[in-house]
């Protein structure tokens, strides 16, 4: 996983409450069998008129947009279906931090696992965000991991939490499943006094007791 | 020990380790799979020369992408058919059990998960599907999770989370005639938006839940994402018990009373505290039609299409209009105004034996309106579809002008050839109403079994209450 220390990049203020991770990737784009290459695919059915043409009057196509690494997003970003895929164009694009008030909780997770620093801040700070990120062409801001802040070039200076595991794995690019792989023996102890193997009574793929 | 909550309980059953600070390990008692978002899971697994821990604990099944018309000529989709070949490969190397899309077993993975008795009360449960929460009601844990979370688990049978919250849903009362379990969910999702159980864990409690039955049960917790919880859930009792007996994968005789006797512990201890609670009156539930774009935007079907202007909040007004413009819907419409094109009964919300002989009823010696330009009739599972058949549905389907399919997620998602077409109005029985969800520019109002067949005679919404028919 990429590490995530400080960033500081162009503010994208996508401007809508409840985006559904379906308008990040359509399901045409979920049958690939790589992590790669959705950065293209993101907000697909919203940037693009057909022919795959760019939609000038959305956000991702504006020319004072481009290069933008730091999406600012209204409350519940990322709700509905659990598709990584979300995550990945999200990462892909280019943005390595999001900001927001909320973020659905499987979005949310997903983000950590690919690097991506989900911030959230209380509704009137992601307000003067919007403010500033809408009134300023190139406003730019600066995320500080370790410090847990985010400042701008003016006067703007904000403090965020996150959850110590999530910061050191993110500070560190730590893979998790390595992690708890060095809890193998608590884990086997947990099977032996569990024993959560399924026991089959009947067969099943051809035959099943039609009940009624 | 203080009292508890269902949720609390299943929890610390499973915690394999607790550190302060850092989220629990937390064992998975069943790990289901398609093929949709495992083929990513499994080639990081094998890059890092991982092996699958637990292939026992595992099991698969084709259904996002799968035809619903005839199985045995060939996938044209390369890129489907590419990630069923994945599937059976990853399977075959890991010994996995895979129900194929030939399988007599073969349905929609948060259906055939409870129709084989693999999914138990007080289990976790996980799948890289939101829908996971559908196997909540049977009083276990169960959440959808992303494809590194897959990948995590399928190498280590555990996933590292943090303690949600407890929410309690209530709703009292007995549900009206015509009024079902669908109603009932989108009814409370209306009431607590989209977003309320984001980082909570919902319990749903009360005499108009304890009346439903499994697969209404099934169809209130698989839609518990839609309120922002990623899962839902439902003590076990009598109910519960009855459903489970004699399924593949449930325990029999001695055993089964000895499993029994456990599950009758799992549930809230009174006093345990929840952090949110919210009530709802059953008897006051109607029948419901979603408007908008997303499962909030929702109401009675004696309701209107609402005005932005009547919300509030700023961002409310704007998704609102938004929502409406998409929808080609003007505000103050009545809902039994609408014309549909197409109705879709199905999904992992609405496609058991229950909602289709509901269905049938309704439509039982009537003709599709002649301005419907389509209307399926999907089973969750194989098993549905061939109990179905044993009752006559399928002809009465069919007679109805019907096109009865094979089982899979269907026009739920659109993987399939099973797409609604751009500017078309489909009335469906599944869970999301997003924006091209059913396919790019389909408008989509999520309803009832009985009020989609109800559309689907009448051509546009109508009240169920007042169609004369005999309802549960």
């Amino acid at each position: 996983m990429q590490p995530f220390t400080r960033h500081s990049g162009l503010v994208l203020p996508f401007d809508r409450v409840d985006v559904d991770t379906d308008q990040m990737v359509p399901k045409q784009f979920l049958k690939s069998q790589t992590k790669e290459g959705y950065g293209r695919i993101l907000f697909y059915d919203w940037r693009y008129l057909p022919g795959e043409k760019p939609n000038p009057d959305f956000i991702l196509n504006e020319p004072r947009y481009q290069g933008a690494s730091i999406l600012l997003t209204r409350r519940n970003f990322g709700c509905g279906s659990s598709r990584e895929h979300a995550a990945w164009a999200v990462a892909d694009y280019g943005f390595r931090a999001v900001i927001g008030p909320s973020f659905a909780d499987i979005f949310f997770k997903n983000c950590a696992m690919n690097g991506i620093l989900a911030i959230t801040l209380p509704e009137e700070q992601v307000d003067e965000l919007f403010r500033r990120a809408q009134s300023t062409p190139g406003y730019q801001v600066h995320v500080d991991l370790p410090n847990q802040t985010i400042r701008d070039d003016k006067d703007l200076e904000l403090k965020f939490e996150i959850d110590d595991f999530r910061k050191q794995a993110l500070l560190k690019g730590l893979d998790e499943i390595g992690l708890t792989l060095e809890h193998d023996s608590d884990i086997s102890a947990y099977e032996r006094a569990h024993h959560p193997e399924p026991t089959q009574q009947s067969p099943v793929d051809f035959s099943y007791p039609v009940a009624s | 020990m203080p009292p508890r909550t269902l949720y609390d309980k299943i929890w610390d059953h499973h915690v394999v380790t607790e550190e302060p600070g850092k989220p629990c390990l937390l064992y998975i008692d069943r790990h289901y799979i398609h093929e949709g978002t495992s083929p990513q899971a499994f080639a990081g697994l094998k890059s890092a020369g991982r092996r699958v821990r637990r292939p026992d604990l595992t099991f698969a099944v084709m259904d996002h992408s799968v035809s619903t018309r005839n199985r045995d000529l060939p996938v044209l989709d390369a890129d489907a058919r590419g990630q069923f070949e994945a599937l059976a490969r990853n399977c075959r190397e890991t010994g996995v059990h895979l129900f194929d899309m030939h399988s007599r077993n073969q349905g929609i993975v948060h259906i055939i998960g409870p129709e084989l008795g693999l999914t138990q009360p007080g289990f976790t449960i996980v799948c890289g599907d939101s829908h996971t929460s559908t196997n909540g009601a049977f009083g276990s844990l169960a959440f959808g999770i992303g494809t590194s979370a897959v990948e995590h688990v399928l190498a280590t049978q555990c996933l590292r989370e943090y303690r949600s919250k407890p929410m309690r849903i209530e709703v009292s009362g007995k549900r009206q005639r015509g009024v079902t379990a669908k109603d009932v969910i989108l009814a409370i999702i209306g009431k607590i938006g989209i977003a309320a159980g984001v980082g909570h864990v919902l319990e749903y409690t009360g005499a108009a839940i304890r009346g439903l039955s499994m697969e209404g049960r099934m169809t209130v917790c698989n839609m518990s994402i839609e309120a922002g919880a990623r899962a839902g859930m439902v003590a076990p009792d009598g109910t519960t018990f009855a459903y489970m007996e004699g399924r593949p994968f449930v325990p029999r005789g001695k055993d089964f009373q000895v499993a029994v006797d456990f599950w009758k512990g799992l549930a809230t201890d009174p006093g345990a505290i929840y952090a949110k609670s919210v009530e709802l009156d059953g008897d006051k539930i109607a029948p419901q039609v979603t408007w908008g774009t997303n499962p909030g935007m929702v109401t009675d079907i004696t309701g209107r299409v609402p005005s932005p202007d009547s919300f509030a909040d700023p961002g409310a007004r704007q998704s609102v209009a938004s929502a409406l413009e998409y929808m080609d819907l003007k505000p103050g419409t009545a809902i039994t105004d609408i014309p549909v094109d197409y109705v879709f009964i199905g999904s992992c919300t609405n496609s058991r034996i229950e909602d289709l002989r509901a269905a049938s009823k309704i439509i039982a010696g009537k003709r599709v309106a002649p301005t419907v330009k389509l209307a399926l009739a999907v089973p969750g599972s194989r098993v549905v579809k061939a109990l179905a058949e044993s009752e006559g549905l399928d002809k009465i389907f069919r007679e109805a002008g019907f096109e009865w399919r094979d089982a899979g997620c269907s026009m739920c998602i659109g993987m399939n050839d099973d797409v609604l077409p751009s500017g078309l109005r489909c009335a469906s029985t599944s869970n999301r109403n997003f924006e091209g969800r059913q396919g790019k520019g389909g408008r989509t109002h999520l309803v009832s079994p009985i009020t989609a067949a109800a559309a689907a005679i009448a051509g546009h919404f109508v009240d169920v209450r007042q169609l004369g028919v005999e309802l549960e």
